[in-house]
């Protein structure tokens, strides 16, 4: 069964994800900090693949994510820079949408906590303001990534088992 | 109020643990304002104040019955703020699935490679 995520907002400008993962933090920091792993699943709604994934993980480095939709070719990029790099437990780092919908940057800590084999990954995201978060919780779905969604219902709901009458 | 303040009121009412125990407690039922301080180390002008804020948001509101005021949970807008988390939830739920499976991979391929 997969681990339930949490997602909340906190204090005036934060959002905050927790997710536990059933493998050790070395690996879930690896799969954070290397591209080959990254592209493999940080990818969003359906249909889209990572074309552009460079990441240069130290303090001061930068990196740069670019995605693109299979279906029309749209593409989003986006990029920040490192400010804390602690492997495996830690990363600070700005991210910058190339095509901002919320005004200025926000700032990403990753934090790992290992336990019994487990690994709890909480990410906080902090917006330069309350509207910049609420923007970016409002964006996820209305360029497109509604339809995906739909059509993902479409076949949960094809899949479901049917109740006999 | 336009439909964005009002949502990010609706967020800053949410951001504070206490209130959202005090939703919490108010989805069971309405509760006047002495009900819904007794679980809090909290004096009632203070529950007062966090009621005013859920209040303003538009997230609780007054029952009629003259002396207690219940207050009671505003369903429907909690279930606009919610949506939007839900649709940022799944796009984050599809990407943590597989990042799943890929840990997953890289498990089995560390046992082989001891």
């Amino acid at each position: 069964m997969k681990n339930p995520l949490k997602i909340a907002p906190s204090g005036d400008r934060d959002l905050v994800i927790t997710r536990v993962f059933d493998a050790p933090r070395r690996l879930v920091y690896d799969a954070h900090t290397k591209p080959e792993l990254v592209r493999q699943w940080l990818l969003g709604p359906p249909g889209w693949t990572m074309p552009v994934c460079e990441m240069d993980v130290r303090v001061g480095g930068k990196y740069r994510w670019v995605w693109k939709s299979e279906r029309d070719g749209t593409t989003m990029g986006m990029g920040g820079v490192y400010r804390e790099v602690n492997a495996p437990e830690r990363i600070v780092s700005t991210e910058k949408f190339d095509e901002a919908w919320y005004p200025g940057e926000s700032l990403n800590t990753l934090v790992l906590v290992e336990q019994g084999g487990r690994t709890t990954l909480t990410q906080t995201m902090r917006y330069e303001s309350r509207e910049a978060r609420e923007a970016v919780v409002k964006s996820g779905m209305e360029k497109g990534v509604a339809a995906s969604y739909d059509r993902l219902e479409d076949v949960l709901a094809a899949t479901a088992p049917t109740t006999p009458r | 109020m336009q439909a964005t303040h009002r949502l990010d009121a609706v967020f800053a009412a949410l951001a504070d643990p206490t209130r959202r125990a005090i939703i919490a407690r108010l989805a069971s039922g309405q509760a006047s304002v002495t009900e819904l301080a007794e679980p809090f180390a909290m004096s009632q002008p203070a529950i007062s104040k966090h009621l005013k804020v859920l209040e303003r948001a538009g997230l609780i509101s007054r029952g009629r019955e003259a002396q207690r005021r219940p207050r009671r949970l505003e369903a429907k807008r909690l279930e606009e703020a919610d949506k939007w988390l839900e649709r940022y939830r799944r796009l984050w739920e599809a990407n943590y699935q597989r990042l799943d499976a890929l840990l997953d991979d890289l498990k089995a391929k560390e046992r082989k490679v001891p």
